[in-house]
This record gives structure tokens, sequence and C-alpha cells, in this order.
């Protein structure tokens, strides 16, 4: 009888999972995902409108020269109306304000931004999340301070309170020095 | 003292384990041995003691002694006694221990029960569940005592994550458990034969009550999960392919395909190797599933209880017994004699391309849950979602719904194509007729369109195995069938209509305002506090007409708990025969709006009373099978009876 090498086949791949899960392990955990970015350039991309009436975002967009803010959102993200209304109070300190919009749809943005109002200059369209997850966001709301090269120099978790917003501006400011 | 007790019996019971293992071994190498008439009766005291230690723990939660560490971490004096109970397995330790008890019970009963394998192939069995029962006592008195006293007691307990304070979800994690345990046997029994080259369909009998029991079980805690999903995390969705939901889907398809495969072997002692591999691969599947969630190596949107060290525990565990057991298969799996025969138009071919395809989707869903991890490992993070898992596992689910609504009409061994071209083609016509249909009435996506399609034939296809029978005399296990297979077509039915048919609209409301939804005139009465046990809360009152009918009210809630402090949304639905309202309620604006976020989502309870409709299938099906194995175990033992008054 020949050595049948094929019911090796499913132990073999039993190994591979323990390798893999094995190396998951070992890995620091990142449960703090907020300070892996900061300080480090943008990573580059290029997303497509998330609505006709607006462009969308590329990265080059983000080294202008000028510091931003940059709104990671959703429609269908109840915090995210809640926030709205200090985006607004943001635009309205000066702050130019970027979004990328998560896993939406163009519809729903539009009705979104009709309820809501909209504080943004640009809105790129994250289908995926893979721009979300590049520059080290796990969730939405999240808000980033981005200076004019480029550099990302804040990361805010979670929706924007009221006292939230001097905070922001002021790091804006200091990005622009 | 409750608590020292319950500790003890944990321990009692672990060391009867180490004794059911070496009383186990010892008589497979010596079978008239002094030990081998020690591993039943270890098997059943076993039971016992666990379940005694669960009960302390339940009693030690039911009455919030708070000097126990595990009940002021995870219990309340003011809870419901319900959930103070629910408590008791509602957070790692306990449900640990749950485990465990279940584990034990599953082990005493067939120790004293399962009398139809040759007794060595018994003790092997036996010994492998002492073997992998040793391993959760050890996990459960080294790393995780669910007893542990508090140096001080302290005043108050720490509450219940208020997510888990809801009466389904109290009832989900044991329906897991039972399902899990279920197949813990089943990889027992599948060692225990492979070991003893006793691969056989008395093996496949015996075996084949556990796996349907666990395949019930996994199946309803899958379809209560979903719908705790859909109405309390307030997202509208009822599958997200989270690595948590995924965990419990997978052990569900392995043993699906075990479920099939062991008929066979049953049936017709075929696909012998196979069925033993799937029994192995479905415990696997379980454990792997525990290990993902617990360790935290996948971030998941309801990641609880996670802890590297423990996922560690759990890793150890999972190379010890899978590694071990593929090991085992792969140097004994060769000389499992070849069984029966048979062509690839008969019942056998369709079971084992439904195993194929039932393999191939599992591989789907496991490569995409674990692909994250993979990049991760190269510095990429990715999000592996649906338009992965969709098409993918369309793919193969297709086929096998369409082999599905006619497998069942073949005969076993060989049969020709062309008995069944009638009720083939009639099914096709069917399939391409809603196709048609649904495209041109709606804009719906293609997979929902083939979802609607193959679900209205699959649901004829399903009951033509009852055309021609006497309805009364057709076998519990054939009923079974159909009803699962027309539960597969009902759940099919109400995924494709949810994502066919929803509406959905997003409304800043002022009391008083009016809103239409699809066939629904939806107007905010009000808004008003409201207060239970431990929580405050906002409540809407929205009243909703079905076109123009009589108004219902709905309630949704925005829900403070204060112990601890956290906000949650609880939905409302009103349902009606042809779909659900779903209601949720965000939070306020500014100028005295609401925000409320409405679905008219038709059909959409189809999916769960689907899924119902699957385990109800299993349940008849089990019921069939275990009076025919009674009836047999009593005409055996009546003729053997006979012969002995004859001898007299």
């Amino acid at each position: 009888m020949i050595r049948r090498w094929y019911l090796w086949l499913p132990l073999l791949a039993f190994v591979g999972f323990v390798v893999l899960v094995t190396s998951g392990l070992m890995r620091p955990m990142e449960r703090e995902v907020v300070s892996r970015m900061v300080g480090k350039p943008i990573p580059g991309f290029a997303l497509k409108p998330a609505i006709s009436e607006l462009p969308g975002l590329s990265s080059a967009d983000l080294e202008d020269g000028r510091p931003k803010l940059m709104n990671i959102w959703a429609s269908w993200c109840l915090p995210c109306i809640a926030e709205a209304p200090q985006l607004e109070a943001l635009k309205a300190g000066g702050a130019e304000i970027v979004g990328v919009a998560i896993r939406d749809k163009p519809e729903d943005v539009a009705r979104f931004l009709a309820q809501n109002g909209n504080p943004y200059s640009r809105i790129g369209a994250d289908d995926l999340s893979a721009v979300q997850l590049e520059i080290g966001s796990s969730g939405v709301p999240e808000t980033f301070v981005v200076d004019g090269d480029g550099i990302i120099t804040y990361q805010h978790i979670g929706d924007v309170r009221a006292e939230h917003v001097p905070m922001l501006l002021e790091k804006l400011e200091d990005a622009a020095q | 003292m409750i608590a020292e007790l319950g500790l003890a019996a944990l321990w009692l019971a672990a060391a009867l384990a180490g004794l059911q293992l070496i009383a186990g071994v010892q008589s497979v190498r010596q079978p008239d041995g002094p030990l081998a008439s020690l591993a039943r009766p270890a098997a059943v005291i076993q039971g016992v003691l666990a379940a005694f230690a669960f009960l302390m723990l339940l009693w030690l939660f039911a009455q919030t002694d708070l000097s126990v560490k595990l009940v002021a971490a995870n219990s309340h004096s003011a809870k419901p006694m319900i959930f103070k109970l629910s408590g008791a397995w509602g957070n790692h330790e306990g449900s640990m221990l749950l485990w465990v008890t279940v584990m034990a019970l599953a082990g005493g009963l067939i120790g004293y029960l399962e009398r139809r394998l040759p007794e060595v192939t018994m003790q092997a069995t036996l010994a492998t569940q002492a073997f992998v029962g040793l391993g959760f006592y050890a996990f459960l008195l080294l790393s995780s005592n669910p007893f542990e006293r508090l140096a001080t007691p302290v005043a108050e307990g720490m509450g219940l994550n208020p997510l888990l304070q809801d009466i389904g979800l109290a009832f989900h994690p044991p329906t897991l458990y039972f399902g899990y345990v279920g197949l813990s046997v089943a990889f027992s029994f599948a060692l225990g034969a492979l070991l003893t080259r006793q691969v056989t369909p008395n093996f496949a009998r015996a075996m084949r009550p556990w796996v349907l029991g666990a395949w019930i079980f996994l199946t309803l805690g899958i379809t209560a999960g979903s719908y705790w999903a859909y109405y309390e995390l307030g997202w509208g969705g009822w599958w997200f392919w989270d690595p948590v939901e995924n965990a419990s889907l997978m052990p569900w398809l392995a043993a699906t395909a075990l479920l099939h495969s062991v008929s066979v072997l049953a049936a017709r002692d075929a696909l012998r190797a196979w069925t033993i591999m799937l029994g192995v691969v479905a415990f696997s599947m379980s454990m792997m599933g525990t290990f993902l969630v617990r360790s935290g190596v996948l971030t998941s949107v309801h990641a609880f209880a996670v802890d590297p060290e423990r996922g560690t525990f759990i890793l150890v565990l999972l190379g010890i017994y899978i590694g071990g057991a593929l090991t085992i298969f792969a140097l004994r799996a060769g000389t499992v004699q070849e069984g029966e025969r048979f062509t690839a138009t008969s019942r056998e071919g369709a079971l084992v391309f439904n195993n194929v395809m039932l393999s191939a989707i599992l591989a789907v869903v496991l490569v995409g849950t674990l692909y994250p991890l993979l990049t991760e490992a190269f510095g990429i993070r990715v999000s592996v979602g649906p338009p992965y898992f969709n098409p993918v596992a369309a793919i193969f689910t297709l086929p096998m719904l369409a082999v599905m609504a006619v497998g069942p009409l073949l005969r076993w061994r060989r049969d020709g194509a062309k008995r069944i071209s009638k009720p083939a083609v009639f099914l096709t016509i069917c399939v391409l007729l809603v196709a048609v249909l649904v495209t041109y009435l709606s804009n719906a996506s293609l997979l929902a369109i083939l979802g609607l399609a193959f679900a209205a034939a699959l649901a004829v296809g399903s009951l033509l195995p009852l055309r021609g029978r006497n309805l009364l005399r057709t076998p519990l296990a054939t009923w079974g069938m159909v009803t699962a297979h027309f539960g597969i077509a009902v759940a099919l039915f109400g995924m494709a209509s949810e994502s066919a048919f929803s509406i959905e609209k997003l409304v800043a409301a002022r009391p008083g305002d009016m809103t239409e939804v699809g066939p629904w005139k939806i107007t905010l009465d009000g808004i008003e506090p409201v207060a239970g046990p431990n929580w405050t809360a906002l409540q809407a009152d929205l009243r909703a007409s079905y076109k123009g009918g009589s108004a219902i009210t709905l309630q949704p809630q925005s829900r403070t708990f204060w112990s601890p402090e956290r906000e949650t949304a609880e939905s409302a639905l009103a349902a009606r025969w042809n779909g659900q309202l779903y209601a949720v309620m965000g939070s306020g604006i500014e100028d005295g709006r609401r925000q409320l976020r409405l679905w008219w989502k038709p059909f959409v309870p189809m999916i769960w009373f689907g899924g119902i409709l699957v385990a109800l299938g299993g349940f008849l099906s089990l019921i069939g099978r275990l009076t025919a194995d009674l009836k047999r175990h009593y005409v055996r033992r009546r003729s053997a009876e006979r012969r002995e008054d004859a001898q007299v």
C-alpha cells in the first residue's frame, strides 16, 4: 500500500492555523489604536466622491499646506448625528473639515447632509473601510487633526462633544505652526 | 460553605475523569483486566458531581453571595431573579463550568445507556471523553475558578453587562454549549471507533443522536443569536459576518455535513473515513470558535470575556486534542476499509455533493474569518465583510440548494437521472419564473433575486418526498428531513426578501410629526421618561398604522443603566404576518427634535421562523430515530428472553 500522503493534509492545515494564531497572540495587543498613527504621515489614498455635489478625497488634498480636520463618519451612525452641531461649530471657528464616509450609499449621505447640515469641503467614499483601517481608526465617528504636510497630529475617538470644540480648534492651531 | 462544597465536588469530578481515562485505556489494552468495569460508573458519578457543582454556583447567584468573587463581579442584589440565575453562566468562569457540567452529564449518559457498540470501542470512547474533560477541568480549576472567595466581601455587586440583561441572551450561550458538547461526544465516538477499528453502521447509529441533538441546539443558538443581534444591537441587520457569528456558524456547517454523512454510514455503510474526519472537524470548529471569541486575536463587535492568557490555555487544549486526533486520523484512516460503493446519481451521490459544498462554504467562512489575522502578520490591516462572504459563499450555496431540492427523491446506491427528470424540469421552471418575476417587479440585487427564486423552488422540492406516500405511515425521520429542508427554504426567503424589499427611513421628529415608511404611517405622539428596576429611559410613543388601518403603539427607548453606567437603544418592533416595522430612537438634537430610525422589512421574521422549522425538523428526526432504537432494543430483549424460556 502506498502511504496516503493526503491524509496528513488536515493536520498540516491545523498546524498552519496554530502557527497563525500563535503569532497573533504573541504580537502586543493594540487595544489603544489611538497613538499609533500620530506623528506619522497619512498613507496614500484616493477616494471617489461620496456625493456628486462635493469632490472626493485623496491624500494629496491633505498636503496642500493648510491643516485640516478629517472626520470619519457614516450616515448610519447615530453618534454622528449627535456630533453634527459640533462640526458646524468647528467650521464656524475656522476649521476646514474633510469627511470620509464609511460603508455608505450616496443617497443616504445626501439625506444625512440635508438633515444635519454639511460642514465638509470634501467627502470621500470609503466603501470597504480600507482607508479607515490604514489610518488606524477603529470606529465611527472619529476625527483626526492633520497638519499642512499631511502628518497626523491628533486623533479624537468617539463623537465630538461641545466641550471638545475649543480643544480641537487649539490642536488645529498647533498643527499650523 | 456552599462555594467550598461546589469546589470540592468539582475537584472530585476531575479526579473521576482521571480514573475514567486510566480505566478506559487499560481496558482497551486488556479487555478482561481489573479496571474494565470502572470506566462506566466513573463516567456516571463524574456527571452527578459536576451537576452538583453547577447547582451550587446557581445557588450562590440566587442568594447573591457577595463574598464570592464571581458573584460580586457579575451580579447585583437589585437584579430580577431570572437574570441573577443567568448571571451564573453569563461570564467566563460560570460558562466554562456549565460546559464541563453538560459534558460530564453527556459522558455519564453514554456510560450508563450505550450498549450497542463492542465494549472495547465504548471503553476507548469513554477514555477519549474523559481526556477531553480533563483539559477543561484543568482550565477551570487552575485558571478560572468560579468559586473563588473575596478576602473581604463587598457591599454590592458590580451588575451585569446591561446588553446581556435580556431573556434571549440568557439562553443563547447555553444553547450553543449544548451543541458544542454534543459535538464533543461525536468526537469521542469517532476516535473510539477509529482507535478500535470499528467504523461500522452501528457506530454511526450510536453517534447519530448526539450529532442530531448538537445540531438542533446549534441551529437554535444561531437563530436566537441572530435575532438578538437584530433587535438588541439596534442596527437593523440580522447577520454581520462578525468573527463571533462566524465562530458559531462554522461548527453548524460541519455538523450539518456530519449529520448527512453519518446517515449514509448508518444506512449504507459508506463514507467511513470521511465521517470520522467530519467528527473531528466539527468538534475542532467548536473549540476553535471558543478560542477565537475568548482570546481576542480577532477584534469583534461583541468581544466579551477577552483574555489572552485564557486564549493561550484554550489554544494548548486545541493543539493537544485536535492535533492529536488529526495525527491519529492520518495514521489510521488508511486502514479503514473502504465502504460500500455507489454511483454518482444516487442518494449517496447527492449527499456527497452536499457534503463537499458544505465543506467548501465552511472553508470560505474560515478563510474569511482568519484572513485579517494573516495579513496582520505582514503588517496590513484589512476587514473582511459581506462583499466577500455573500457572493463567495453563494457560489457554493446555490448548487447545494439545487441538489437539495431533488436529492431526497433519488434512491440509494444507484438510480437513473431519468426518474427525477420531471421534477427537476418542473423546479427549474419554478426558479426561472420567480427570477423573471422579481427582476421585473423590483430592483433587487442579483443575489436577492437568486435567493428568492431558489427559495421558491426548494420550498416546493422539499415537499416532493411526501408525494404519493401515506402521510400517517411516513417515518418521523422523513418528516424531519422534509421539515428541515422546508425550513431552509423559508429562512432563505426571509433573507432574500429582507435584502430585496426593505425600506429604511431616518427622520428627526418633534412630537406630533408624521412620517411614512413603505405602507406605514407613523406619528410621534410624545417622548416621556420611564423607569425600570435598574435603568431609566426616554421612551418615544409612536402610533403606527398599516395602510390606513387601526393604529398600534411602538415604544422604542433610549435606556440608561446605572450599574454599571451605560446607554443602550431598545428597539421596538411591530410584527405582521408579512413583515416587521422596526423602530429605534436615537439621541436628541438641540432644537427639541429627536432622531428616529425606522425600517419596514417585509417577511423578515421568516428568517428566524425558518431557523425554528429547521430545528424542529431535527427534533422530529431525533424522536423518530430514538423511538426506532428503543423498539429495536425491546424486540431484541424479548427474543432473547424467549430463547431463554425455550432453553428452560
